[in-house]
């Protein structure tokens, strides 16, 4: 792009300087209107870029489409996550925990999000892993990140959803796997537990600190997405 | 009685918004206090409130677009300062609910009130003076476009005064914009004052495409139309297209609110993606709405100015025609992010990155059409090469986001916001002005001071670079849009850069001000008698400046493109022997009384006062049908008239 961009704007201001009325060296030619062999390459440059582009586009849309499996040694962790107003939920499925705003995973294992949201529509977004996506309310949605390295990422919401959207911040902590398997000990039985009574509360408008939830009632995230999707809920109650 | 509407929907509480309340409210009472005091009303009714004339309506809804443009500065001045001052722990000076509403507002005003008025007042200026016509196909519906758009504008505007507007961005997706989670009337204010004026800009396409169609000269060819008639048809051929989907999608939105249907909402079958779908089938549609008369305006600034016919006209108007098909085919690409599948993402991205053949097509063409010119620089090329540059920029970082995985770290960054900005600013404000300067003598007969044109150039050159730029770098940093504060400390010295970026495009409009006024005081020094002032090609520069409500006193015989070039060159110009009587469209009021009532509909219908908005409807349709019974619509114009008119412009070159 870059290639026919910057000597467009180059021939632009030169051409623009060059042919000002007032330099008499300058040709004019007030009858030059058309050029055959000008028009076939004006076609064909813009035309070559795009179909370069768009072979780029195209593998670069499968190679990384959010919902593509990473490849990795590592067993993956399910995450699924849902928008509140104004607060992330990231629920655990397979630890049976929770955290709000904030998550913790290990680093070097892909992630397996499923994402929703029990509100408006928000936005899940950690740049320095990578792709953003869409939370539906009622709707769900697959995202596959992997946090290379140890570290601390901020994430945030990039859809605007209301009053409280610019503290819809969370972090991410990417640990080893020991730490992280220590986290989770500790996690576990510690704190409130989720349920539907406490999702309630939890989904009132408002902001919210970070916290955990030692234990999450099952399947409370397909729950929230039948509830949201205004379907009844298509497992009994968790 | 009054239904929802009470003494606090007034914000007697909130001192920024009760400020801009009283602001609004003496501004609108000096200005017609003013006008009552000086007794200005008659010449103002009689002249331009019932003026069916395309030049005069043309001309009113630049004048809209040009306060509606102060409005929606004075909304980018203070987001602007809200996000230079709120880092780290501080929250700014305006609240969420607040600033909510500025970015809202200032989205809305922008695109609907501001951008579109400004180029549909130039097609409807410009666009029968160049075909040869005397006036557009419809001319009383035309005032009624006009005063439709205005009433929308008025609706805006009210709900700073009488309760408030959107917090939900200028798109108002569901379920934010839904009952639910917007229960006041700023999403009400947003659809209504966007419904009336939808039905406006509707019904001045259809207009001006009939016009294209059914009122060319003798001789003038499709082949034979400028290029602006020909961006101008493309144009409006999308508004037909394009305004009913906007106008159905609004409307479900509002049974969704007044009916508790659930056609966005999840409950009861509805679904958010439906709405965010035909959003954007209008939505991108719409930007091509805008940009391409702004390039038609370019394509004859850029010939005019360097003395030769536009480089490729054939290819232009291909490109244009692709354009315009083209920018159905690619909506998707604004929510790439809701995660289809990587065929559907891959298919719109392609989609999007073809309709940049067909654009870097016209700007080679525009590249040749300098090249070997002689090129005169008053401020409307100056319009022309500062946009050149800046929207091929534009154009780089837009085919940038069409590619899908770049798409899904940038989108709704701010990287987003300079690119959408970098094409709108540089590509339609720069051709609407572009446009303003260089019509101007044309519709008043004098010209417009250079140096001060030349001022606003710069300033809004430099403004843009200098507002925009950091922003291109915050995203790529992961800033997201719309934030009322933000934590990372290192983003607010860009974003100061950009608060003085947006004071120097300040600087560029109070030089636009300045330049009306000057240029006004002094007009009897800068009177342009030959209705020529630029050596003009093409046929609106044949007739007298300001052309008389006529346009021609005998249509023109069109022989080839550029048709008053080569009249010019033929010498064939002098009063005819003989002229035929003229009748032309009489004043009527239909059009502003029917958009007094709308505005009385759309106020009782977002207050859910009932009885009134039942009343305001009645009344419309009453003054519509009234209207239709009048026999005497046209006043003629007698031989006599013409013949001294005609004399006394063609005269300079017939003495």
């Amino acid at each position: 792009m870059l290639v026919v961009v910057v000597p467009v704007i180059l021939l632009t201001l030169g051409f623009a300087w060059w042919y000002r009325a007032s330099n008499s060296r300058a040709a004019y030619e007030p009858g030059w209107v058309y050029s055959g062999q000008i028009e076939m390459v004006i076609w064909a440059i813009p035309a070559m870029v795009v179909i370069l582009l768009a072979g780029v586009g195209w593998t670069g849309s499968h190679q990384l489409d959010p919902a593509q499996k990473l490849a990795s040694e590592a067993k993956p962790l399910r995450i699924q996550g849902v928008s509140l107003d104004w607060k992330w939920l990231f629920i655990y499925p397979d630890q049976g925990i929770a955290t709000v705003n904030q998550l913790v995973i290990p680093a070097g294992t892909p992630i397996e999000f499923l994402l929703s949201s029990g509100s408006v529509m928000d936005a899940f977004f950690v740049p320095q892993l990578g792709s953003q996506i869409y939370t539906m309310p009622g709707m769900s949605v697959r995202l596959n990140l992997m946090a290379q390295s140890a570290g601390e990422y901020p994430g945030f919401s990039s859809q605007f959803s209301g009053d409280g959207f610019s503290d819809m911040r969370f972090m991410v902590h990417a640990l080893s796997a020991a730490q992280f398997s220590g986290w989770l000990e500790r996690s576990r039985g510690s704190g409130a537990a989720l349920d539907t009574g406490s999702f309630a509360g939890l989904a009132a408008p408002g902001t919210a600190p970070a916290g955990v939830y030692g234990s999450v009632a099952p399947h409370l995230y397909e729950w929230i997405v039948d509830t949201t999707a205004g379907l009844p809920a298509q497992r009994e109650a968790p | 009685m009054f239904g929802k509407l009470t003494w606090q929907a007034i914000p007697f509480d909130q001192p920024i918004p009760m400020a801009a309340s009283l602001f609004v409210t003496v501004g609108i009472f000096s200005v017609l206090g003013l006008v009552t005091w000086k007794g200005w009303w008659p010449y103002l009714w009689r002249e331009w409130l019932t003026s069916v004339d395309h030049k005069r309506i043309g001309v009113m809804y630049v004048v809209l677009a040009l306060v509606l443009l102060l409005r929606g500065f004075i909304d980018a001045i203070m987001m602007r300062s809200q996000q230079a001052v709120a880092a780290g722990g501080a929250q700014g000076y305006l609240p969420p609910e607040h600033y909510d509403q500025i970015f809202s507002a200032h989205g809305t005003i922008m695109i609907f009130f501001m951008a579109m008025p400004l180029m549909i007042g130039l097609m409807n200026f410009v666009v029968p003076l160049q075909i040869g016509a005397r006036d557009v196909a419809f001319p009383v519906l035309n005032a009624i476009s006009l005063w439709l758009t205005a009433t929308g504008a008025l609706l805006v505007n009210v709900s700073l005064v009488v309760g408030n507007f959107a917090r939900t961005g200028w798109l108002a997706y569901p379920p934010l914009s839904e009952l639910r989670f917007s229960p006041d009337v700023g999403v009400d204010y947003y659809l209504w004052a966007l419904q009336i004026s939808g039905v406006g800009t509707l019904l001045a396409g259809i207009n001006m495409v009939t016009t294209i169609l059914k009122l060319r000269a003798p001789g003038m060819s499709y082949m034979r139309m400028p290029v602006f008639c020909w961006t101008a048809l493309c144009s409006n051929m999308l508004i037909i297209a394009a305004f009913p989907i906007l106008t159905a999608t609004f409307g479900m939105l509002l049974l969704d609110r007044y009916a508790g249907m659930h056609f966005f909402t999840n409950g009861g079958g509805g679904n958010m993606m439906l709405y965010i779908n035909l959003i954007w089938a209008w939505g991108h549609p719409e930007v091509y709405i805008l940009i391409l008369p702004a390039f038609g305006v370019f394509s004859e600034v850029i010939a005019t100015f360097s003395g030769k016919p536009l480089f490729g006209y054939r290819s232009m108007v291909g490109a244009t025609l692709a354009i315009c098909v083209l920018s159905f085919t690619v909506w998707l690409h604004h929510f790439f992010t809701m995660g289809a599948g990587a065929d559907v993402n891959a298919f719109f991205g392609i989609m999007s990155m073809i309709i940049a053949v067909p654009t870097g097509v016209k700007v080679f063409n525009w590249l040749f059409t300098l090249y070997r010119g002689r090129i005169r620089y008053e401020p409307p090329v100056l319009w022309a090469i500062g946009f050149m540059v800046t929207f091929v920029i534009g154009g780089l970082t837009g085919v940038l986001l069409a590619v899908p995985p770049a798409d899904f770290v940038l989108h709704n960054s701010v990287f987003l916001v300079a690119h959408f900005h970098n094409v709108i600013i540089g590509g339609v404000v720069f051709g609407g002005l572009a446009g303003v300067n260089y019509w101007f003598p044309k519709a008043f007969g004098f010209t417009l001071d250079r140096r001060l044109g030349a001022l606003s150039f710069w300033c809004w050159l430099v403004g843009f670079y200098v507002a925009f730029m950091p922003l291109y770098a915050l995203g790529l940093l992961g800033m997201t849009r719309r934030l009322q504060h933000y934590a990372v400390r290192a983003w607010q010295p860009y974003l100061i850069v950009a608060e003085v970026g947006a004071l120097i495009i300040l600087c560029g409009i109070l030089a636009i001000i300045a330049q009306l006024v000057v240029s006004i005081r002094t007009r009897e020094q800068r009177r342009d008698l030959s209705g020529d002032p630029w050596n003009g090609r093409t046929l609106e520069w044949s007739t007298a400046s300001p052309p008389p409500a006529y346009n021609f006193a005998v249509l023109p015989t069109v022989t080839s493109l550029d048709a008053f070039w080569t009249m010019k060159e033929s010498g064939v110009r002098a009063p005819a022997e003989h002229y035929e009587p003229i009748e032309v469209p009489a004043n009527s009021a239909n059009g502003f009384i029917t958009a007094f009532f709308a505005v009385i509909t759309g106020f009782s219908l977002i207050w859910h006062i009932w009885w009134l908005a039942i009343l305001g409807l009645v009344c419309a349709a009453l003054t519509l049908m009234a209207f239709g019974w009048i026999e005497r619509h046209e006043i003629e114009v007698s031989a006599e008239e013409l013949a001294a008119a005609e004399r006394a412009h063609l005269r300079p070159e017939v003495s």
